[in-house]
C-alpha cells in the first residue's frame, strides 16, 4: 500500500514539456527528497501532485484515490504544501495566517471553533512560531515567514506534506529543527513528506530515499548512498564535487572546493 | 488510514479562551458602534434641511410608522410629509448606495489584492455613464421616465461582461489581465461618452450632474428598486468573507488550501458588479467612497474580511448620508454634487489616518 503514487505522469506548461513519464511511489512514513538542477521540474512535480496543473498523461493517486476525481477541499484535507516563496498578506497576524490552514476542515460558510484555534496554537508551538503569533506578517523575516507556512501546513493536519525548498531561508539551527520535526512526524505518525531541495547534505541526512531529476526524467532514485556520488552529480548538475562518508553516520556528505583551489585550475589569460 | 497528525492537540482541547483571540471583541464592538452611528446619522440627516425639524418629531414619526406603536401626533401633517416623502427616501437611498459602493470597493480590493482597486476599476462606471448619456440624448417621450437608470444599469453590466470575456483564458481569469482589459475598455467607452457630451447641446448640464452624482431626485420608488440587488449582493459578499481572506494568500496557496478560487472569484465579481451597477444607475457615479471607506476601516479594525465587510457597509452608508446632507444644506438652496463633498471632507480625514499609522496599510 502506497500513500502517494505517481504513475507515468507528464507535466508541462503550454507547449513546453517539463517532466515526462514520471513514476514515483511513496509509503506511509517515508520522507523522500527530490533533487536536481534549477529548472529540472521539482516545483512542477509538486504543482502536479496538488492539481494546480493537469497532467498531459498519467495519473496520481493518494491513498488509492485518483486526485483528478477529488474535490479541492478533499485534496486539501490530505495534502498540504509549503511553497517556495509564498505571498503572505502583510496586515494579517501570524496567527491568522496559520489559522488559514484550517480552511479545508471548515464547512463552506463556517467559522473556526475552539478546536481549530487549539490546533493552530499547537502547530505554532511545535514550529516555534508561537513567539510572534500576534505580530503582523509584514514585520516578519523571510525565515520566520517560511516557518509560518510550515506551521500552516501542519495546522492542515495532512497525511502528505509537500515541501518546496523548505529550508532555503532558514538559519542552520532552524533548518535542523524544522527537518527534525518533519522527520519525527513521519516516523511517529506515518506522515508522508516529499521535499524538493537543493541542499544535498540535508537531503542525504534526512531523506529515506532520493529522486534525482534531470532532463525531463528521473535520472536515478534510491537511498542517499546510492544516489549521491560524484559521477551522478557531475552528470546531472555538471559540478565537480567530493563525496565522503559522514564521520558520524556514514551517510554521503557532499563537499565542494572553490574553482581556484581545484587541482586542475587554470588561470584566466 | 485515518491519521491524527499532531495527536497531542486533539486530546486536551483547552477549555479556557484560547491564548490568541482574534480581536473579535473589539471588532464586534466596532460593528455595534457603527450601527448605532448609522441610526443617529439617519435621524440627524432627516432633521436637517430648509425646514428644521426637531429630533423628537423625527423619532415620533419614525416610531409611529412601526406596527403596534401608537403615538398621538404632536407634529404638523406637513412635517410628517417632509420626513416620510422627501427626506427619508433620499437619506435611505444615500445610505444604500454608500453601503454598496464601499462594500464593492472592499471586495475588488480583496479580489485583486490591489489597494488601488475601486468599484469602477473594471468598466462599471464608464459603461453606466455611456448608458446614461445615451438615455439623456434619446427623445424623452419615446420610452418614458425610467430610461436613464435602466440604460445605465445595462451599460454597467455589459461593460463588465465584455471585460470579463476578453480577460478569460480557458477556465481561469488572470486578475492582471482583467484589470488591464477593464482600464482599456473603460477608456474606449469614456471617449464615446465624451463625444456624445460635446454634441449633447442643452442636455449637457443634466449629464454633468449625473456624472458627478446627486440624490436630489431620490424617492421611495428608487429605494425599492435598488434595495433588492444591493441587499442580496451584499449578503452574498459577506458569506464569502472567509474564502476572500484565504485568497489574500496568492491563488495557488488558496487552491492548495481547498478554495475553489475561480468559482469564488466569479461569484464575488458578479455580486460586486451588480451592487455597483444598482448603486450608480439612479444617482450617478459617486467617486471616492468605494476606495477610501475600506481603507479607513482596514486601518482601524484590520484586514479580516469577516469584520471588514460589515464594518465597511455601515461606514459607507453613514459617510454618504452625511455627505449628501452637507451637499444639500451647505449652499442651500443650491445643491453641491455629493462627489465634491465626499472628496473634500473625506480625503483630508483619510490623509490624517494615513499619517497616524506608519506601517503598511494593505
Amino acid at each position: 500500500m502506497f500513500s502517494l503514487r505517481v504513475c507515468g505522469v507528464t507535466l508541462g506548461y503550454g507547449d513546453r514539456i517539463v517532466l515526462r513519464d514520471i513514476d514515483l511511489e511513496v509509503k506511509p512514513g517515508e520522507m523522500v527528497g527530490i533533487i536536481g538542477p534549477n529548472g529540472c521540474g521539482k516545483s512542477t512535480l509538486i504543482r502536479g501532485i496538488t492539481r494546480l496543473i493537469t497532467p498531459r498523461s498519467g495519473q496520481i493517486f493518494i491513498n488509492g484515490q485518483n486526485i483528478a476525481k477529488m474535490s479541492r477541499g478533499d485534496l486539501a484535507r490530505v495534502i498540504a504544501v509549503v511553497p517556495q516563496n509564498p505571498v503572505l498578506p502583510e496586515l494579517f497576524t501570524a496567527f491568522e495566517v496559520v489559522l488559514m490552514g484550517r480552511t479545508p476542515h471548515l464547512s463552506r460558510f463556517g467559522y473556526e471553533g475552539e478546536r481549530d484555534l487549539a490546533i493552530t496554537q499547537r502547530a505554532m508551538e511545535v514550529t516555534q512560531t508561537i513567539a510572534f503569533a500576534q505580530r503582523r506578517v509584514g514585520e516578519l523575516s523571510g525565515g520566520e515567514k517560511q516557518r509560518l507556512t510550515i506551521a500552516r501546513a501542519l495546522a492542515q493536519q495532512p497525511e502528505v506534506i509537500l515541501l518546496d525548498e523548505p529550508t532555503a531561508h532558514l538559519d542552520i539551527n532552524h533548518q535542523l529543527e524544522t527537518l527534525d520535526l518533519i522527520r519525527e512526524l513521519c516516523l511517529e505518525q506515518g506522515l508522508v513528506a516529499v521535499s524538493a531541495t537543493h541542499d544535498l547534505n540535508l537531503a542525504a541526512q534526512y531523506c529515506d530515499r532520493l529522486v534525482m531529476l534531470s532532463r525531463e526524467r528521473i535520472y536515478c532514485q534510491g537511498t542517499p548512498r546510492q544516489v549521491i556520488n560524484p559521477d551522478n552529480i557531475k552528470q546531472v548538475y555538471g559540478a565537480e564535487v567530493y563525496v565522503y562518508p559522514h564521520p558520524v553516520n556514514r551517510l554521503p556528505a557532499t563537499l565542494i572546493v572553490s574553482g581556484r583551489n581545484r587541482p586542475d585550475h587554470h588561470k584566466l589569460d | 488510514m485515518a491519521l491524527n497528525l499532531l495527536k497531542a492537540i486533539t486530546i486536551p482541547v483547552p477549555k479556557a479562551t484560547p491564548a490568541y483571540p482574534l480581536r473579535w471583541r473589539s471588532r464586534l464592538y466596532g460593528i455595534a458602534g457603527l450601527a448605532l452611528l448609522l441610526g443617529v446619522v439617519i435621524v440627524i440627516a432627516s432633521a436637517v434641511g430648509s425646514t428644521q425639524i426637531p429630533i423628537s418629531s423625527i423619532w415620533g414619526v419614525l416610531l409611529s410608522r412601526l406596527p403596534f406603536i401608537d403615538i398621538t401626533p404632536a407634529w404638523l401633517p406637513t412635517t410628517e410629509t417632509i420626513i416620510i416623502d422627501i427626506r427619508l427616501p433620499r437619506v435611505l437611498l444615500a445610505g444604500v448606495v454608500g453601503a454598496a459602493l464601499a462594500v464593492a470597493g472592499a471586495t475588488y480590493q480583496g479580489l485583486f489584492r490591489n489597494p488601488l482597486a475601486d468599484p469602477y476599476l473594471i468598466g462599471v462606471a464608464q459603461g453606466a455613464a455611456l448608458g446614461a448619456v445615451v438615455g439623456f440624448l434619446l427623445p424623452w417621450s419615446v420610452v418614458g421616465f425610467a430610461l436613464i437608470p435602466v440604460l445605465a444599469f445595462i451599460g454597467a453590466l455589459l461593460a463588465v461582461a465584455v471585460v470579463y470575456s476578453i480577460a478569460r483564458v480557458g477556465k481561469t481569469l488572470p486578475v492582471t489581465t482583467l484589470i488591464l482589459a477593464g482600464v482599456a475598455l473603460g477608456a474606449f467607452l469614456a471617449s464615446i461618452t465624451s463625444y456624445l457630451m460635446i454634441i449633447s447641446g442643452d442636455k449637457l448640464h443634466g449629464i454633468i450632474s449625473w456624472l458627478m452624482g446627486r440624490f436630489s431626485l431620490g424617492n421611495w420608488e428608487q429605494v425599492w428598486m435598488v434595495m433588492p440587488y444591493i441587499v442580496i449582493g451584499v449578503v452574498v459578499i459577506w458569506l464569502y468573507a472567509r474564502p476572500l481572506n484565504v485568497m489574500q494568500l496568492d491563488e495557488e496557496q488558496a487552491q492548495q488550501l481547498g478554495i475553489n478560487v475561480e468559482r469564488v472569484k466569479l461569484i464575488l465579481l458578479v455580486a460586486a458588479t451588480l451592487i455597483t451597477a444598482a448603486a450608480v444607475c439612479f444617482v450617478g457615479t459617486i467617486g471616492f467612497v468605494g476606495i477610501i471607506v475600506p481603507h479607513a476601516v482596514r486601518l482601524v479594525w484590520g484586514p479580516d474580511h469577516r469584520f471588514l465587510l460589515p464594518l465597511t457597509t455601515l461606514a459607507g452608508a453613514s459617510l454618504l448620508i452625511l455627505a449628501d446632507t452637507a451637499a444639500r444644506t451647505v449652499l442651500a438652496p443650491t445643491e453641491i454634487p455629493v462627489g465634491v463633498i465626499t472628496a473634500f471632507f473625506g480625503a483630508p480625514f483619510f490623509l490624517y489616518l494615513l499619517r497616524q499609522r506608519k506601517r503598511a496599510i494593505f
